[in-house]
């Protein structure tokens, strides 16, 4: 199932919602009828009409979805709805998006910088208004319009087998790096277990890695660090101790043997029958973890889900971050009935709880997956959106500087330098990313 | 090898044999006008020209254009950037060492060409069972390029097919055959000999049998021997397949991308420099370079092939 996400990519698409900003917004739109310049009717109105919903999960689109479907057409007789999947999502929707022809409801993808959300999607309503219904708008929103709702809303951590690591006589969650490098020894010396399994060949959970950002307790953080800073890889800094932590993990011969023939689809079962003691993957990967132990013969209960082994004054934190957000095509001929899909599928589809997510809704469900977190006191992390006028500025450094941090490719180099595959070690490899780094920095300005 | 022909390809030379069937002059006499008898090669051409046109030289002269501009894939504004793209590719030598990969499918190339030889020569000969063996060797070629991959990714794990059979022979486990990075390249190139030299293969099989049969018995009444008829009869009769092999071969080590794509996604050094435009335009966004790279590596194709053309001129081919 190619689906989950690569959410954390897009914490840097956030955007404005300083009052200054709403206000500006209001001002523009009393010229024109709530922005729905661009073809059919605006989002009020009568919802009928065959609307097409484009979707990620070429897994449910014929089974789950299709409920989806009976359910909504029952609650709106003049709607039909129909459905088109994507395997490839973000590369085959960015070319479809070159047409005016790319579906009623659709995904926004990564690649959409928030100062474009207009040219290309129907603007839903004001962020602070919206925002008392709806989470996390403001990832999807520009001069305090919003135009997505998130389908769910995941947190991150990591995800292991609580067999294993009872085996290995581990009792309470580690706190710190160097704990969590101790445990997986310990998984390595006393059980049969790979303790740790980095995914590297499909690459993307390798990406992982970047999403936790809120870990460091701080609601401001990648608008003070990360791309302001000419060295995210200096020691204190998240990305030393994220992308250390995992260094240190394949340094020390605590990952997968062969890291280059790793299959995520098999690391879900090696993870649900004890083969693989830990993974780190957003909260999105418990149910599919579970499912997976259960397919095995196992028990979804030997999957538990842990927070980022790093406290702020003796607190665990977790960022929460929207998965993809459903959005409305600008060109749309039924934006009425897209909008009720979507306000729909927030609220009634029961999407996010079913896939082990927080609820889009504000006052929504928690889901037993992370009832761990709750009883643990983790605290949960919502990233502050960039500054008017940044909104683009850290995608913008790491398109110039090639180190994809939403990526796998110098993760990847990563796991090659610490297992020897490739020349350098830690510091070498940290210090040309910093200085990659300061150079694109110099050249966005 | 590599990518092997693509259909571009395929459709081009099939539009230019399809040329000098279009009746040139037309018939004298009649009651027909002479204007529709001029307009009928047109409409002829009409249908492959418009094909060629739409779906060749306007993709391409799209992304010459692209490739001065720093468009990011999505944006419908495209800001004219000269030849920055350009400016950066050659001056990062970042861009130009993953044409040392291509040193090893292009190694891999010619392996495949000696063997697709080797085999097309003894198949044309009265083999038993050859054309079950025909069949094993054309089999790889039609397999679809993501099921080898996936099919050899199983094949090079540790402990995986190629392990477990060396270990009935007495090795034991002797390199990460995908893990290791000085072994890799070797690895991947040798799955893509496997995969291509079927088409190989069948273009020389086709060439041999086209040479007429009393050749090799006028020669065996001379006394040739096997050999004598392959280096004299058979070799210069398929001197210009061999030639164009020769030409796809170079171009497809060049831009080799499937199978190192979906087996390693270019990890561990094994990246390409196809691997590395598409990373260009769907990782980093920048449609403007991946353009530009694209343009370099037609125009370095384009060389290769007319240096081979200079020292390897087309002559006609006559065994009488």
């Amino acid at each position: 199932m190619e689906t989950r996400v690569i959410e954390m990519a897009r914490k840097h698409i956030l955007a404005a919602t300083t009052g200054a900003a709403a206000a500006l917004a209001l001002a523009a739109c009393t010229g024109g009828a709530g922005g729905a310049a661009a073809g059919g009717d605006g989002i009020e109105g009568e919802p009928s009409g065959e609307i097409t919903v484009i979707t990620q999960r070429t897994d449910l689109v014929d089974t789950v979805f299709q409920d989806y479907k009976e359910q909504f057409e029952k609650e709106y007789p003049d709607v039909t709805v129909s459905f088109e999947s994507m395997t490839d999502y973000e590369g085959e929707i960015a070319v479809r998006m070159n047409t005016q022809d790319y579906g009623d409801v659709l995904l926004i993808p990564n690649s959409v910088t928030p100062d474009k959300l207009g040219t290309f999607f129907e603007p839903l309503g004001g962020v602070e208004e919206l925002g008392e219904k709806y989470a996390l708008l403001e990832e999807e929103a520009y001069e305090g319009q919003a135009y997505g709702i998130p389908i769910t809303v995941n947190t991150q951590g990591i995800v292991y087998n609580k067999k294993v690591w009872a085996d290995a006589g581990l009792t309470d969650w580690p706190t710190t790096p160097d704990e969590l490098l101790d445990d997986l020894r310990a998984i390595k010396d006393k059980t049969d277990a790979v303790p740790y399994y980095t995914n590297y060949a499909d690459g993307w959970p390798l990406s992982q890695w970047d999403g936790n950002r809120g870990a460091m307790g701080d609601p401001a953080y990648a608008n003070e660090h990360v791309a302001y800073t000419d060295t995210p890889w200096a020691p204190g800094e998240w990305h030393h101790i994220s992308d250390g932590l995992l260094f240190d993990i394949v340094a020390g011969g605590l990952s997968e043997e062969d890291p280059t023939t790793t299959n995520w689809e098999e690391s879900k079962t090696l993870l649900g029958t004890g083969k693989v003691g830990t993974m780190l993957l957003g909260s999105w990967a418990i149910t599919q973890m579970q499912q997976a132990a259960e397919d095995a013969g196992g028990s979804a209960d030997d999957i538990g889900y842990m927070p980022f082994p790093y406290q702020v004054d003796g607190t665990f934190h977790a960022q929460v971050a929207g998965d993809y957000k459903n959005a409305i095509n600008v060109h749309s001929e039924h934006k009425a009935a897209a909008w009720a899909w979507i306000e729909w599928f927030a609220a009634e589809s029961g999407y996010a709880y079913d896939e082990g997510g927080l609820s889009p809704l504000v006052d929504g469900p928690t889901p037993e997956t992370l009832a761990g977190f709750t009883d643990a006191g983790v605290e949960l992390v919502p990233l502050d959106p960039a500054p008017p006028g940044k909104e683009a500025y850290e995608a913008n450094v790491v398109s110039e500087s090639e180190v994809d941090l939403y990526g796998n490719i110098y993760r990847q180099e990563l796991v090659d330098i610490a297992r020897g595959a490739k020349d350098g070690d830690k510091e070498s490899f940290f210090a040309s990313l910093n200085e990659r780094w300061a150079t694109a920095r110099a050249a966005v300005g | 090898m590599g990518d092997g022909p693509r259909s571009g390809r395929l459709s081009m030379v099939a539009t230019t044999t399809a040329r000098p069937t279009v009746p040139l002059v037309a018939p004298s006499g009649g009651a027909r006008s002479h204007q529709g008898w001029r307009a009928t090669p047109w409409l002829f051409l009409l249908v492959p020209v418009a094909l060629l046109v739409t779906f060749t030289y306007v993709p391409v002269a799209n992304m010459v254009w692209y490739s001065f501009t720093d468009w990011d894939g999505l944006d419908p504004v495209m800001n004219p950037v000269g030849l920055a793209n350009y400016a950066r590719i050659f001056g990062d030598p970042a861009y130009f060492q993953v044409f040392l990969v291509s040193l090893y499918y292009l190694a891999g190339a010619a392996v495949q060409l000696v063997l697709a030889l080797y085999f097309a020569t003894v198949l044309s000969f009265n083999t038993r069972f050859r054309n079950v063996f025909k069949g094993l060797i054309f089999f790889p070629y039609l397999i679809n390029g993501v099921a080898i991959g996936l099919v050899f990714l199983y094949f090079f794990r540790p402990g995986g097919t190629l392990d477990a059979l060396l270990a009935l022979v007495g090795v034991d486990a002797p390199v990460q055959w995908l893990g290791d990075p000085s072994v890799i390249n070797v690895s991947l190139a040798a799955t893509s000999v496997w995969r291509f030299m079927g088409l190989n293969f069948v273009l020389f099989l086709g060439a041999i049998q086209s040479i007429p049969t009393e050749l090799y018995e006028a020669a065996e009444l001379d006394g040739a021997t096997s050999w004598h008829k392959f280096r004299y009869i058979i070799l210069p009769g398929i001197k210009k397949i061999v030639g164009l092999s020769a030409i796809l071969a170079v171009s497809g080590s060049l831009s080799v991308f499937e199978i190192p794509y979906i087996m390693t996604g270019g990890a561990n050094g094994s990246a390409t420099f196809v691997i590395q435009t598409v990373q260009a335009a769907f990782t980093h966004h920048n449609f403007g370079l991946a353009s530009a790279m694209g343009v370099v590596l037609l125009a370095i194709v384009l060389v290769i092939t007319w240096i081979q053309r200079r020292f390897v001129p087309d002559e006609k081919v006559d065994l009488t």
